[in-house]
């Protein structure tokens, strides 16, 4: 069904980004998914941050591993080249691609069971390797081409569709991130694009491995009640708590709030993230800070969303493995070979 | 054998206890031979260990130049006193047994039919060195000080390599040569030195080398303009990866603008093997040879991701050093065991190309050959090594470097090709070699496509219709027989004139070639002649079936025990299995030619033994 192209038709007064694009330069092919899903809420948000930060769509690749989630890279910015891989292997797939070629930007979108089950350990090792991408995890606490079963980020005691309750401890993945030194962390709500555009802008600007967890209620099988990823639930439990303001590198800072209730983290590319602190208790900076807070309200039943944790400075995976600048699969062959004399230099040691 | 026989031909085997620093010994005493002009075979039979238990290392001096083990022992050194009695019953009658006597080894006296020489080499150290290391490490260095004496090596000739060794410690340089003195001054006083087993300069070695196939492997694959490595640590395949790596610290490095070491490599250790592989295809995907090495185990976890690149089409190159399986098996020894599973990895209708480097040559050679392989055909390529080829010092002549090389990138659109163009379709067959064309990431919107594992039709969208996943299906299979055409050809050697008909042959690959080899010589003598195919790729080229064609019988020679590349033959061409007998050696230690002229002997007592009955 994803082979089916969209009618392209271009209003004349539709806005145009700083590339001259318009948002419908940034969608993809038709939508599988179910009517009402959050994922296709995400993708919406996702083709307007690219579309407001002026990327190139060629200049992005998109990859994914299986599952609903992992389907929704063809609903997005058709321009780029997608690979849709296997389940749980999305993080392998992204940093054999970012090693080739570090200038394109990378997005990766996966699943809870695609990330925190059968792909925690990909998940997990290309946070510790800083790779440089966004990764999006739609999270919706079910299995859904599957036909419902839990996920391990399911919530203790939360109700099936045919009300068995679960019984595992759920794996919160902003905490499993914040916990493995990930550089970028933030939650949102599918169905909160206010919140969820600019913190996917702030991500797609940071240098190094960016978590965006992104509670998206799966309306076919956990969006009833007893569910706590249902879109009742999440919009009645969601604690807002840094908002995270995109700036661009020449854009003007129109500071809403008052001093001391707004910061600026500068990114890697010279823009600008203006944390508005909801909770003025909450220091996104602060690891140990981070953790207890996130923990803390999550005993209370509540999900802390907004930018959560950023590092900005450290180094990502090429700078650690001192990788020359640019891309390695553009390194003319006259450069990599090291020809005839170096060859007969190295066997002379094998004499 | 007759005394003039032992001169340059003869098997030293020295048996020791892992992490006692003997390796580095028996390396001195190898390369001492090899310098001195004469033909060397090393191997090496080492432990999953790293202190502790006993290994063992192997020396055939071989004058005609051999490349295999025989199977006998002519010398031995026994340093191991767990494994004495192992290693003086496999001396053969006639053959020199050397050990340690600082302590009496009553039992070593039980053979009358071999010469036993007993030096007191840990008493000796104990006296002339004064750190505990030094006294366990410098009895290894002076039973080679020994062997120079009753073995007439050239002392010169062990000066100078200890001189390079010792380059920068000249401290420890002096202790070794204290110790080498020790051992010949011991020798030449105590015993009849030389030996009848003994050396003489000859000239044979010019123009050689000694390396191991996964060193040649990892420079090959620098050669080949490989920039991307991912990796999980598995014996026997790490010293490729090693390789790669040091070579490109080597000979990768530059410098930036501003004066910063920088790498135009990147080699990132994963966390398992299957991240591996999925690092390699998202580099190959997006432009860059990218590779990984691993052996039998990794294959088992590679395997659904080798069946997305099949399917997907994505390049790959994976060297697979073969160990002994089932499971965790025995990780160092070797064996060619994993031939059926990688031909047909991953689950659905997989079909791989493979290749089958015989040596450390033909590793280099194959580097090259499966990245261009690879991209060509835009499919996984896995070069079958093994443990013996990959970890074992071989003598190989010098790799020439053709300068006129150019890596074969394969069929990718550029920008200025899908400028004018009027659409991009992933997976049209345009020539007719059921190769399609690809574009990478980051050229141009025009060539943007969703690569996927699920349904695809020929146009590179998903689909669920029987007859448009059939279509992707059946060109996959006709790229296959393209394949088959551009693969490294069969190798044949017709066996010498013995004025009968030759009703039989031998078929084989990898590293059976030099068991054969010698084996063709030895029944030659005897006037038993044979045809012999060596098998270099899969899909296998057409001329190996008109090969097995052309004889009633031919001999799989493999080293496995179910006979896979047997069952790769019967199950690829029409091919009556009864034509084809298999010679199986799968004990973990790299087959000789005792075992081939002896199982071929029995054979063909069996047939003729049924001719008459």
């Amino acid at each position: 069904m994803s082979f089916i192209a969209k009618p392209k038709i271009t209003h004349p007064g539709l806005p145009r980004n700083e590339i001259g694009l318009t948002l419908r330069d940034y969608e993809g092919s038709m939508s599988t998914l179910c009517a009402g899903c959050g994922h296709d809420s995400v993708s919406a948000a996702i083709m307007q941050a690219y579309f407001e930060l002026s990327v190139e769509p060629h200049r992005v690749a998109k990859v994914s591993g299986i599952g609903c989630s992992s389907k929704t890279p063809t609903y997005f910015l058709g321009g780029a080249h997608g690979f849709n891989s296997v389940h749980g292997r999305m993080p392998s797939i992204a940093t054999g691609a970012n090693a080739a070629n570090r200038e394109l930007q990378y997005i990766g979108v996966s699943g809870d069971g695609d990330s925190l089950s059968i792909g925690m350990g990909q998940f997990s090792h290309a946070i510790r390797r800083n790779v440089n991408m966004m990764y999006v995890l739609e999270n919706n606490g079910v299995y859904g081409l599957t036909k419902g079963q839990f996920s391990a980020s399911a919530d203790k005691g939360s109700k099936a569709k045919k009300g068995e309750a679960n019984a595992y401890s759920p794996i919160d993945p902003v905490l499993l991130a914040i916990s493995l030194g990930c550089t970028f962390v933030g939650r949102s709500f599918s169905g909160d694009k206010d919140n969820l555009v600019p913190l996917l802008k702030s991500a797609i600007s940071h240098s190094g491995f960016a978590l965006i967890d992104v509670i998206s209620p799966c309306v076919t099988f956990n969006d009833h009640e007893g569910s706590t990823k249902s879109y009742a639930h999440t919009r009645e439990h969601m604690l807002e708590t840094v908002y995270a303001d995109y700036v661009g590198a020449h854009e003007e800072i129109i500071a809403q709030v008052q001093p001391g209730e707004y910061r600026q983290v500068t990114m890697h590319d010279g823009s600008r993230v203006g944390l508005r602190h909801v909770d003025k208790s909450y220091d996104p900076t602060d690891r140990i800070a981070a953790i207890s807070y996130i923990e803390k309200h999550r005993a209370e039943g509540a999900v802390v969303t907004g930018l959560l944790y950023v590092e900005e400075g450290s180094a990502e995976m090429h700078v650690t493995l001192g990788s020359a600048p640019g891309a390695m699969s553009e390194i003319p062959y006259e450069k990599l070979n090291p020809g005839a004399e170096a060859l007969n230099r190295i066997q002379g040691r094998w004499r | 054998m007759s005394a003039e026989g032992r001169v340059n031909d003869f098997v030293i085997k020295l048996a020791n206890v892992n992490g006692t620093g003997s390796a580095s010994s028996n390396g001195l005493l190898m390369k001492s031979i090899f310098r001195m002009g004469i033909p060397v075979v090393g191997k090496n039979f080492f432990p999953s260990n790293i202190q502790g238990l006993p290994t063992w290392y192997e020396i055939r001096v071989t004058k005609d130049g051999y490349t295999c083990r025989t199977g006998t022992t002519d010398l031995m050194v026994a340093m191991n006193a767990e494994t004495y009695a192992a290693d003086l019953a496999e001396l053969r009658p006639g053959g020199v047994l050397l050990y340690d006597s600082t302590w009496p080894r009553k039992d070593l006296q039980e053979r009358n039919d071999v010469t036993v020489l007993g030096i007191p080499l840990s008493g000796m150290c104990n006296e002339a060195f004064d750190s505990a290391r030094a006294k366990v490490l410098m009895k290894n260095v002076a039973y080679v000080g020994a062997l120079v004496a009753l073995l007439s090596i050239e002392m010169e000739v062990v000066e100078n390599l200890l001189k390079e060794t010792f380059s920068t410690k000249p401290h420890l340089m002096d202790a070794n040569m204290q110790a080498i003195r020790m051992g010949y001054d011991y020798a030449i006083e105590n015993f009849s030195c030389p030996l009848d087993m003994r050396l003489e300069r000859m000239d044979k070695t010019d123009g050689y080398v000694m390396v191991d196939g996964n060193t040649t492997a990892g420079l090959g694959s620098v050669y080949a303009g490989a920039t991307v490595v991912s990796w999980y640590p598995i014996t026997p395949s790490t010293s490729l990866i090693d390789a790669y790596s040091i070579f490109c610290k080597q000979l990768r490095v530059e410098e930036d603008e501003g004066g910063s070491k920088v790498n135009n490599y990147c080699v990132i250790q994963a966390e398992d093997e299957l991240a591996a592989i999925g690092m390699v295809l998202g580099a190959n995907w997006n432009g860059a040879r990218a590779f990984t090495s691993t052996s039998g185990p990794g294959i088992s976890l590679m395997s659904e991701f080798l069946g997305l690149a099949y399917y997907a089409e994505i390049p790959a190159v994976v060297f697979d050093v073969q160990r002994v399986g089932p499971s965790t098996g025995m990780p160092t020894r070797t064996q060619q065991c994993d031939i059926t599973s990688a031909a047909y990895a991953s689950h659905g209708d997989t079909r791989h190309v493979l290749l089958f480097p015989a040596d450390p040559t033909e590793c280099f050679e194959m580097a090259l050959n499966a990245f261009d392989l690879a991209e060509r055909l835009q499919t996984p390529v896995i070069v079958l090594s093994d443990l013996d080829i990959g970890m074992n010092d071989w003598m190989i002549p010098e790799i020439q470097w053709d300068e006129s090389y150019q890596p074969d990138r394969g069929k990718v659109y550029d920008a200025d090709a899908l400028k004018d163009m009027d659409k991009f379709y992933r997976y049209l067959d345009v020539d007719g070699d059921a190769i399609p064309w690809r574009t990478l990431p980051g050229v141009d919107s025009k060539g943007a496509y969703f690569v996927r594992g699920s349904g695809h039709n020929r146009y590179g969208g998903y689909t669920e219709k029987s007859d448009e996943y059939k279509d992707v299906l059946d060109r996959l299979r006709r790229k296959s027989d393209t394949a088959a055409t551009i693969v490294p050809e069969p190798v044949v050697e017709h066996g010498v004139d013995v004025g009968a008909e030759k009703s039989w042959a031998v078929l084989s690959i990898g590293s059976c070639h030099g068991a054969i080899v010698e084996a063709r010589d030895r029944l030659a003598n005897e006037k038993v002649s044979f045809d012999y195919m060596r098998v270099k790729g899969f899909p296998f080229h057409s001329t190996v079936d008109e090969f097995i064609q052309k004889y009633e019988r031919v001999f799989v020679v493999e080293q496995n025990r179910d006979a896979q590349l047997r069952q790769l033959l019967v199950n690829e061409f029409d091919i009556n299995p009864a034509q084809l007998v298999p010679l199986l050696s799968y004990d973990g230690m790299p087959v000789g030619s005792d075992f081939i002229v002896e199982a071929i002997k029995t054979e063909l007592q069996m047939q003729g033994a049924a001719a008459a009955g």
